[in-house]
């Protein structure tokens, strides 16, 4: 069990109490694999008896259509754009994230805190308001960037998935380059700056994203299994310790990972 | 620095100096436009008051544009869904109005201003600061989450005993909503009984911004053309010293 803890002014109503779950974040620069390796992670903690939550930016109830249609509508000003993604990013929190911590579930995320301040700091917002109004952010358990050498590497993947340089991934707004191609590269180098800046800051575990689909995730495994152990571990004290949760998680073992691996139930493999 | 800082309480006291002008977008904010915002508990009579206060300045020749609080489109569908379907808690509620007046403030607050227009606010960020605090939310987190806002010329503050405004309130509107009168906060079972209890809280969030936020006090129980006499004198001083800076006067 732990603690409740928080960047900075947790939300209101938050009861402190100790929670079993852990919180897990996937971050890294678009075209990183991420959703990808969350998508793999799921199948393989599930397949070892692992209750999941899996969430991500823009998927909240309360906020996540209306972002959607802003971007679509390219209408979204730099400030605004900061508060509507908080906004999605607290009733996740409230009414996913918390609860399912506090159940007992791994929650895997894609994306967290840290695309979002990102994103915020290379428009030229204050980096320390930004910082501050997401304080409201519980400290996870551990942050894994998916990180890539260049932003020209980055142009290379959206060319090869088929798809056309997205708007916003492009930075579009900011106007950085003559067209989609310069201005995204351009825009996913100030972003790889800040996501390197915020990575001693925020104690990130640096994931080689460059390597293949199998040795990522099989590095994610690894430890991840690690961080579970450790849930393991506090759990079987607190159970032996006469605790009312007696639920059977079952172990994590590498075999069970490199089965996983083989046989990855997700579509999500074919990008690599 | 860490992100852990923010919570203590004095920074509230040193927020309408430091922190309008902390955001380094914002940071020179000589705008030639002026501000002016009206405050208040709903039934305070502000509305009327700045309705009254835009004719006079449209007829004066100023050009004036004017900005009311929750009515950007771009979070217009998003709000009344949540609305409907009850889905906010105090802290999105906060955030979700946060969003509407960043685009606001954005669209069609700055640029006017920059333009030299005249901007008349109905409802600026203390009433955020009020309603959100009403709600529990932690006093400094609000004012951390608007620190982006422009300083305001002058804020008016019509200042309304609780009975007068809900009475003026009750008898005026045929239902009160879920979350203007509070239900959501579970202080009370009747919806008359919550919708006090909440604009009592309101009010004295207003009180003590009154030195913090240094807003002109209208005593909202005055005759309608009285309020309007001083508020007029009081904007007329605004505009006379800043002639030089050119606001618009076609």
């Amino acid at each position: 069990m732990k603690e409740l803890k928080f960047y900075g002014t947790p939300l209101p109503g938050t009861e402190i109490k100790p929670y079993s779950g852990k919180l897990i974040v996937i971050e890294g620069t678009d075209y990183v694999g991420r959703t990808t390796q969350v998508n793999l992670l799921r199948t393989w903690l599930e397949s070892t008896g692992n209750a999941v939550l899996d969430t991500g930016m823009t998927r909240s109830v309360l906020a996540g259509r209306g972002i959607k249609k802003a971007r679509a509508g390219h209408t979204l000003g730099r400030l605004a754009m900061q508060l509507y993604y908080l906004t999605d990013f607290a009733d996740r929190l409230e009414n996913e994230i918390l609860p399912a911590l506090r159940a007992g579930f791994i929650v895997l995320t894609d994306r967290y805190i840290y695309s979002a301040l990102a994103r915020a700091v290379v428009r030229g917002i204050d980096p320390q308001w930004i910082r501050a109004i997401y304080g409201v952010a519980l400290v996870p358990d551990a942050v894994f960037y998916l990180r890539i050498h260049s932003a020209e590497e980055l142009a290379r993947r959206v060319i090869d998935s088929e798809r056309d340089f997205d708007y916003w991934e492009s930075g579009m707004d900011l106007r950085l380059g003559a067209d989609y191609y310069e201005s995204f590269v351009a825009y996913q180098s100030l972003l790889l700056r800040e996501f390197d800046r915020m990575s001693g800051e925020y104690g990130f575990e640096i994931v080689d994203a460059s390597r293949s689909v199998r040795r990522v995730a099989s590095k994610l495994r690894h430890s991840v299994a690690r961080v579970i152990e450790e849930k393991l571990l506090t759990e079987r004290a607190t159970f032996t310790t006469g605790s009312t949760r007696p639920e059977v998680i079952k172990r994590t073992t590498l075999s069970a990972q490199d089965s996983a691996i083989e046989n990855p139930k997700s579509d999500a493999a074919k990008v690599a | 620095m860490s992100i852990s800082s923010h919570c203590d309480q004095e920074i509230s006291g040193a927020f309408p100096i430091k922190a309008l002008t902390h955001h380094p977008s914002y940071a020179q904010q000589h705008y030639p436009g002026q501000l002016f915002v009206v405050e208040g508990t709903d039934g305070s009579g502000k509305s009327t008051q700045l309705s009254l206060l835009y004719q006079w300045l449209k007829s004066e020749g100023y050009s004036v544009v004017f900005s009311e609080w929750n009515s950007s489109p771009l979070v217009k569908d998003t709000t009344r869904r949540a609305k409907k379907r009850r889905l906010f808690t105090p802290t999105t509620f906060s955030l979700l109005h946060a969003t509407d007046f960043a685009d606001r403030i954005e669209r069609n607050i700055i640029p006017p201003l920059k333009a030299g227009a005249i901007v008349l606010a109905d409802r600026y960020i203390y009433t955020a600061f009020a309603r959100d605090v009403a709600r529990g939310c932690n006093r400094s987190w609000v004012r951390e989450l608007y620190k982006f806002a422009i300083k305001p010329t002058a804020a008016f503050f019509f200042r309304t005993p609780l009975d007068v405004a809900i009475d003026r309130i009750v008898s005026t509107r045929p239902k009160l909503k879920f979350y203007e009168v509070g239900m959501d906060m579970d202080w009370a079972q009747e919806e008359e009984e919550s919708f006090r209890i909440f604009q009592g809280r309101v009010l004295s969030e207003y009180d003590r911004m009154v030195k913090e936020f240094d807003f002109t006090v209208i005593d909202g129980t005055q005759p309608i053309p009285l309020q309007q006499r001083q508020i007029r004198a009081i904007v007329s001083s605004y505009l006379t010293k800043t002639r030089e800076k050119a606001v618009l006067k076609k």
